[in-house]
């Protein structure tokens, strides 16, 4: 077995005297895919905000691509850029174009040569389909292919790993499938992912594990087909129930 | 012909009821006018207060009859929508216009038909108008203060210069864009500096030397201006984005020092710049009045731009944060191609207002003893030879100020529409 990319033990968060997150542990391995999912307000987005660090955990290990995460990481940065992510408000940045979007990362913090990174970029956005629109602005652009771009921008900075926090739930249902598909034909090319979604289709088509949270904890992690078949805990059998 | 009723144009008949609509108006734009410039009351007929009323009545009925929805004419569809949509606002529009033909009369006659422009004297002004005499005979202290008046070239000659620098941003090629801030907010304020104090002030290259004690006058308001406009703004960047810092010691530091500026009166900044600044400096150490009072004022405004600024900030989505440091930049990537971008945008509007205020506030520069166009038009009302000329000046002023900060406000509009993003 190889090294798991990321690992996490012991993690505990608090928010003031709140605590979100009670003693996490989970290890992906590289070119996994994982799916989580739990009702709202379970910490679904706060684990994965940890990931990359956009949240700061108080207790216990976050080691991603053999670095730890804590105060003293000092070059954060290198880390993120390796760790590509997609929120559920696409986060766009509107004054810039598609193109634009998708270069800037790559040219000020990877310090890749403008038009190599534009020719990345419009690789990226090609396989999103959306290239024809990349002279324009994100307000001009559909949820979809807003949602579309976000992934493609990720996907310019050439990260190890992928995390998605519920990407489709912002969408018209009639769009949602456009992004699913965007995300399936990255799964299938081998990306390491961590899905946040309830598209329970999504998950019995490309995930290899999936986990359930409730209140801040893993109720239960197991492989997809046995997840779905014989989930073990009542409380995952009551969300399956009332999601599927 | 259908019955036309006073109250209740309709569409049917839009062309009546506009006809005797806009008559009525005119019958009360016609009686009002007379009023004021001929001094005919067409309607002394009537009996007492009916007669002032008269035209407002007849007005109203008139512009309620053009009040037709959708009338399908444009003129008259424009008219409805900005001044006539209701009674209440027909009756404002009435009164405003009204007033102005009232006052007109007198103040054309004051201006310009009574007034006086010729001669060099006081003698010359006997009419009952204005006395431009004054402002002609004063102009060039008025623009250029105490400056001798042969060396007023080298004023004029270093405006050019600092407004020919400041337009190389323009034509600034493509791939030197990137230096552009650095270019404006250190390059392009030292070599003005340069320019000014070599040009105005002298002293080498065989110019003579002015002390900043003789400058005044609009090129002095124009000069405090322009300096603190430049570097207030940075500077206040610098504490807007220290306010907002995770570290405590910036944070700290950056809200006392908000707090504090925006605490004092102007007035008193400007009078300890003078007087209790020097104290505390060293013996043989000199500092320039002028440039004391630039510092002060710099100060002073940089702290009321820091919270225009943050409030952009402030306002960004956290989503933009995230994303940002998603990607790998770090604080300074992340501000300056994300976050500063669209939080300026965002203040341009608050930003003109800061420095409409900071251009209007020179003038407080006089309790220092420097005076820029106020103050000398406060020095010249006081000499003998030309008392009682207060109104003028002052009138000259407030066109001079307002010229300024309307090209002032109108540039920040046309920024907006510059840099407005769809979201
Ligand atoms: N920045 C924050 N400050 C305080 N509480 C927060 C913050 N972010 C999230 N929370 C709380 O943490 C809990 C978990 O939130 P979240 O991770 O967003 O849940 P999920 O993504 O599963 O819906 C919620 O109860 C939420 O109110
Ligand atoms: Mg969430």
């Amino acid at each position: 077995m190889s090294d798991p990319i990321i690992k996490i033990q012991n993690m505990n968060k608090w928010f003031g005297d709140f605590q979100v997150l009670k003693n996490i542990n989970l290890e992906v391995e590289a070119n996994k895919k994982i799916v989580v999912c739990g009702p709202s307000g379970s910490g679904k987005s706060t684990l994965i905000r940890c990931i990359n660090r956009l949240e700061e955990h108080q207790e216990g290990d976050i080691i991603v691509d053999g670095n730890e995460l804590s105060e003293k990481t000092k070059d954060i940065e290198k880390i993120r850029a390796e760790v590509g992510m997609v929120f559920q408000q696409f986060n766009l940045f509107p004054h810039l174009s598609i193109l634009d979007n998708c270069t800037l990362a790559p040219i000020w913090v990877k310090k890749m040569p403008k038009k190599e990174a534009q020719e990345l970029a419009l690789d990226q956005l090609k396989k999103v389909q959306i290239d024809d629109q990349a002279n324009k602005f994100p307000g001009q652009l559909s949820g979809g292919q807003q949602q579309r771009c976000a992934i493609a921008r990720a996907l310019c900075m050439q990260p190890k790993i992928m995390l998605f926090d519920e990407p489709t739930s912002a969408l018209d249902p009639e769009m949602i499938k456009e992004v699913l598909d965007a995300m399936v034909s990255l799964a299938k090319g081998g990306m390491t992912m961590i899905v946040v979604t309830h598209e329970m289709g999504f998950a019995k088509e490309v995930a290899d594990e999936v986990i359930f949270m409730d209140e801040g904890m893993i109720i239960e992690k197991a492989e997809t087909k046995e997840f779905f078949a014989k989930p073990k805990s009542d409380r995952t059998k009551l969300f399956l129930s009332q999601i599927l | 012909m259908q019955t036309i009723n006073f109250l209740k144009p309709s569409r049917d008949n839009i062309k009546n009821y506009s006809i005797i609509g806009s008559f009525l108006v005119l019958v009360s734009l016609i009686d009002v006018i007379s009023n004021a410039f001929l001094k005919i009351n067409l309607t002394s007929f009537l009996p007492g207060s009916l007669t002032t009323l008269f035209p407002l009545i007849i007005g109203l009925i008139g512009l309620n009859m053009m009040r037709i929805d959708y009338s399908g004419n444009k003129t008259l569809d424009l008219l409805n929508k900005n001044i006539n949509t209701n009674n209440f606002n027909a009756l404002l529009t009435l009164l405003i216009l009204f007033s102005i033909i009232k006052a007109l009369p007198q103040s054309l006659s004051w201006m310009i038909l009574d007034a006086t422009i010729s001669g060099d004297s006081k003698d010359a002004c006997t009419g009952t108008g204005a006395c431009w005499t004054y402002i002609k005979v004063w102009f060039r202290r008025f623009m250029y203060g105490m400056y001798p008046n042969e060396f007023h070239w080298r004023i004029n000659t270093a405006f050019i210069l600092v407004i020919a620098l400041g337009f190389v941003g323009y034509f600034m090629k493509e791939n030197l864009k990137k230096y552009l801030a650095l270019y404006y907010v250190i390059i392009y304020p030292v070599i003005a500096y340069l320019v000014i104090y070599y040009l105005i002030s002298g002293g080498s290259f065989g110019l003579q030397w002015v002390e900043t004690g003789a400058w005044g006058g609009l090129s002095l308001t124009f000069i405090v201006s322009f300096f603190c406009l430049i570097f207030c703004f940075p500077l206040g960047m610098i504490f807007a984005l220290g306010r907002r810092s995770n570290l405590p010691a910036i944070k700290y530091i950056s809200i006392c020092y908000i707090e504090f500026w925006r605490g004092v009166p102007l007035i008193t900044v400007l009078f300890m710049s003078s007087v209790m600044f020097p104290m505390f400096l060293p013996e043989d150490f000199f500092m320039d009045k002028l440039v004391r009072v630039i510092i002060a004022i710099t100060l002073f405004e940089a702290a009321y731009c820091a919270e225009v600024i943050r409030g952009g900030l402030q306002s960004l989505p956290r989503g933009q944060y995230d994303a940002a440091k998603s990607l790998g930049m770090g604080y300074w990537k992340m501000h300056i191609f994300v976050i500063l971008p669209q939080a300026l945008k965002l203040v341009i509007p608050g930003i003109a207002n800061t420095f409409l205020a900071l251009v209007k506030d020179t003038p407080l520069i006089f309790v220092v003893g420097l005076a820029e166009l106020a103050g000398m038009l406060a020095l010249a009302k006081t000499n003998p030879k030309w008392l009682g000329f207060a109104m003028e000046g002052y009138i000259f002023a407030s066109i001079i100020f307002w010229i300024i900060c309307y090209a002032m406000s109108k540039y920040s509009y046309n920024l907006e529409a510059k840099y407005k993003t769809e979201r």
